[in-house]
C-alpha cells in the first residue's frame, strides 16, 4: 500500500461489483488477482456480460484463472500500448450501463483511466484496485517527456536527462506523477538515488 | 500563518493598484511582450479544455469592458449586437469580430484577450460542488504548472501547499468561491519572494531561474531579492457560470521596500517567524539567512501599525 500522501495522489480501493449492463475490466499482472478475488461477490451471470483486457506481463501468470471466470471476452495483450486501440474502441462504442474496473500497477490504472476520461467517463465512477509494483509514470515538468516505470528517488528523465524529484503530485489527465529538477539551483549537488517505488 | 483573507473587490484609492478593478500599469506593453515570448517558447502555458470556450468569451467581455472603462484613452470597445470592435492603442490593435464566433478572432477568445491583459488567468468550471481548473493563461507564475494541473479540482491543484489543508483553509475558501455572485467580485493577496525581477518563475523553467537563488550576497540582497505580491481576484462569469481568477503579480525589490520603515520591520518579522514548511515551499531556504541578517538591521523592535499601508 502507498503511504499517506497529498490530496492529488490517487487512492485505490478494492474492486466491488457495480450495478450495470456490461462490465469492462482492464488489468495487468497481479491485477488479475483483484478480479478473481471479486468473483465470489458477483451476482449470477455477471461475467457473461464482462470483457477482460489483460496484460499478463513477463511472468505470464493468471490467464487460466481469468479464463475460469468465463467472461464474454478475454483479451491478452503483450503491453498496455498494444491493448490501447482495443480499449479505446470499446469505450467509444460503449452504451449507458458500462462499468469500468481497473486493477494492477499504478501505471496501468492511470493510463486506462486516462483513456476512460477522454471517452467522457467520470473518474469517480471507476472502480480501481492497486496490485503489484509501485513503479511510477512520471512527467518531466521541464521537457514534458514521460518516463515509465520509475522506481528511484530521484530519477533521471529518460528524455532530457535532468535529475528529477518524483513528487506525489499526480495528474489524472496525464496519468503521471510530476518530476521536477532536484538540483536546479546548484547542479553540482547530486543526491544519491534510492529505490523507493518498488 | 494562514488566513482566508478574502474581501470584496471594490475600488480603492486613486493612484493605487485598486483605482480600477483590472489594473493596467506602466509595464503593460513590456508584460505583453514578455507573455508573447514565453508563449512562443512554450505554447502549453495557454490551454483550454473543449467545454471552456463559452467561459473564454465571458472573460473576453469582462476584460474588454473593464479595460475600456478604466483606461478609455488606451482601449475602446464598441458593440453593435454581436458585431464588436476592439481598439487597443498601446499594442496597435483594431479588430472587428463577431462575439461568440471563434473563426472571427486570430486566437480562441481566452487567448486573444489574455495576450492583451496583464496577469495570469485561470478559468474555473463549477460542477459537483467543486471548482475545476479547466482553462488558463499562465506565463508569470510562482512555480506551478498549468499543463500539469489543468483538469484538477480545487483540492487537487492545491495539494502541494503545506499545512493549509489541515487547517481547513481550502474547504472554507471553496465554500466562499462557489458562492461568488455576478457583479460582486472578491479578492485576496498572496505572496512569495523572487530573486531578480522575473515574471516567469515557472516549474517548466526552474532549471533556468533556480540558479539565481545561489547568487544572493549581503552586498546585493537589496537589489536582487524581491517581494512578489499576487493580487488575486475572483469573478463569476455570466454565461458559463464559471469563475475567472486573475493572478496579477507585482514585484518590489528590497531596496525599494525598506524605504517604508514599517514595511522593513514587518517583513523582517514575517521572514524570521515563517514556519520551516513555508520557507521551503516558497523556495526561500537558500538565501533566507542572508536576507534576515540584512533586514534585521532595519528592525528596531518598535510596533507596526495595522494594515499594509505605509505609516
Amino acid at each position: 500500500m502507498a503511504a499517506k500522501s497529498i490530496i492529488s495522489r490517487p487512492v485505490y480501493a478494492t474492486l466491488s461489483p457495480q450495478p450495470g449492463k456490461h462490465h469492462l475490466f482492464v488489468a495487468d499482472a497481479e491485477g488479475a488477482l483483484a478480479i478473481t478475488d471479486l468473483a465470489p461477490k458477483v451476482p449470477d451471470g455477471f461475467f457473461a456480460d464482462a470483457h477482460i483486457i489483460f496484460i499478463p506481463g513477463n511472468e505470464g501468470k493468471h490467464v487460466a484463472a481469468l479464463e475460469a471466470l468465463k467472461p464474454a471476452q478475454l483479451y491478452q495483450g503483450p503491453s498496455f500500448a498494444s491493448a490501447l486501440p482495443r480499449l479505446k474502441q470499446t469505450l467509444a462504442n460503449a452504451h449507458m450501463g458500462l462499468r469500468l474496473y481497473l486493477a494492477g500497477t499504478e501505471g496501468l490504472i492511470g493510463q486506462a483511466m486516462q483513456a476512460a476520461l477522454e471517452a467522457g467517463i467520470d473518474h469517480t465512477s471507476i472502480q480501481t484496485e492497486h496490485r503489484g509494483s509501485l513503479a511510477r509514470r512520471m512527467q518531466c515538468v521541464h521537457c514534458k517527456g514521460i518516463t515509465e516505470n520509475v522506481t528511484t528517488q530521484p530519477a533521471t528523465c529518460s528524455h532530457c536527462g535532468l535529475l528529477l524529484l518524483v513528487r506525489d503530485h499526480y495528474s489524472r489527465r496525464l496519468a503521471a506523477f510530476q518530476g521536477v529538477c532536484i538540483n536546479a539551483e546548484d547542479r553540482s549537488e547530486i543526491p544519491p538515488a534510492e529505490e523507493i517505488f518498488r | 500563518m494562514y488566513a482566508v483573507n478574502i474581501e470584496p473587490h471594490v475600488l480603492g484609492p486613486k493612484g493605487s493598484v485598486l483605482e480600477n478593478l483590472i489594473d493596467v500599469d506602466e509595464h503593460y506593453v513590456a508584460e505583453m511582450q514578455d507573455r508573447a515570448l514565453v508563449l512562443a517558447e512554450d505554447p502549453l502555458r495557454c490551454q483550454s479544455l473543449p467545454h471552456m470556450t463559452l467561459a473564454g468569451w465571458d472573460l473576453l467581455e469582462l476584460l474588454m469592458e473593464q479595460q475600456a472603462l478604466g483606461y478609455p484613452e488606451h482601449f475602446t470597445l464598441t458593440r453593435d449586437g454581436d458585431r464588436w470592435r476592439w481598439i487597443n492603442r498601446p499594442l496597435g490593435i483594431d479588430d472587428t469580430f463577431t462575439f461568440g464566433d471563434v473563426s472571427t478572432l486570430p486566437y480562441g477568445p481566452m487567448e486573444y484577450i489574455t495576450r492583451q491583459s496583464q496577469g495570469d488567468f485561470c478559468i474555473l468550471d463549477q460542477r459537483d460542488g467543486n471548482l475545476w481548473m479547466d482553462a488558463g493563461m499562465v506565463t508569470t507564475q510562482a512555480d506551478w504548472s498549468l499543463d500539469f494541473d489543468i483538469g484538477m479540482n480545487f483540492f487537487e491543484w492545491h495539494a502541494p501547499v503545506p499545512l493549509a489543508h489541515e487547517k481547513g483553509i481550502f474547504v472554507r475558501a471553496l465554500k466562499f468561491l462557489t458562492n461568488i455572485q455576478q457583479g460582486k467580485p472578491a479578492r485576496r493577496l498572496n505572496w512569495t519572494m523572487t530573486v531578480n525581477p522575473r515574471l516567469d518563475t515557472s516549474p517548466e523553467n526552474y532549471h533556468k531561474w533556480g540558479p539565481d537563488r545561489t547568487t544572493v550576497t549581503p552586498e546585493n540582497v537589496g537589489d536582487k531579492v524581491h517581494l512578489r505580491v499576487e493580487l488575486q481576484s475572483f469573478w463569476r462569469l455570466p454565461r458559463s457560470n464559471g469563475i475567472v481568477f486573475p493572478i496579477r503579480c507585482y514585484l518590489i525589490k528590497m531596496d525599494e521596500l525598506v524605504t517604508q520603515p514599517k514595511w522593513a520591520r514587518r517583513l523582517h518579522r514575517v521572514i524570521r517567524d515563517l514556519p520551516e514548511e513555508l520557507v521551503n515551499y516558497k523556495g526561500l531556504t537558500r538565501y533566507r539567512p542572508t536576507l534576515l541578517e540584512w533586514l534585521s538591521k532595519l528592525d528596531d523592535g518598535s510596533p507596526t501599525s495595522a494594515g499594509f499601508g505605509p505609516d
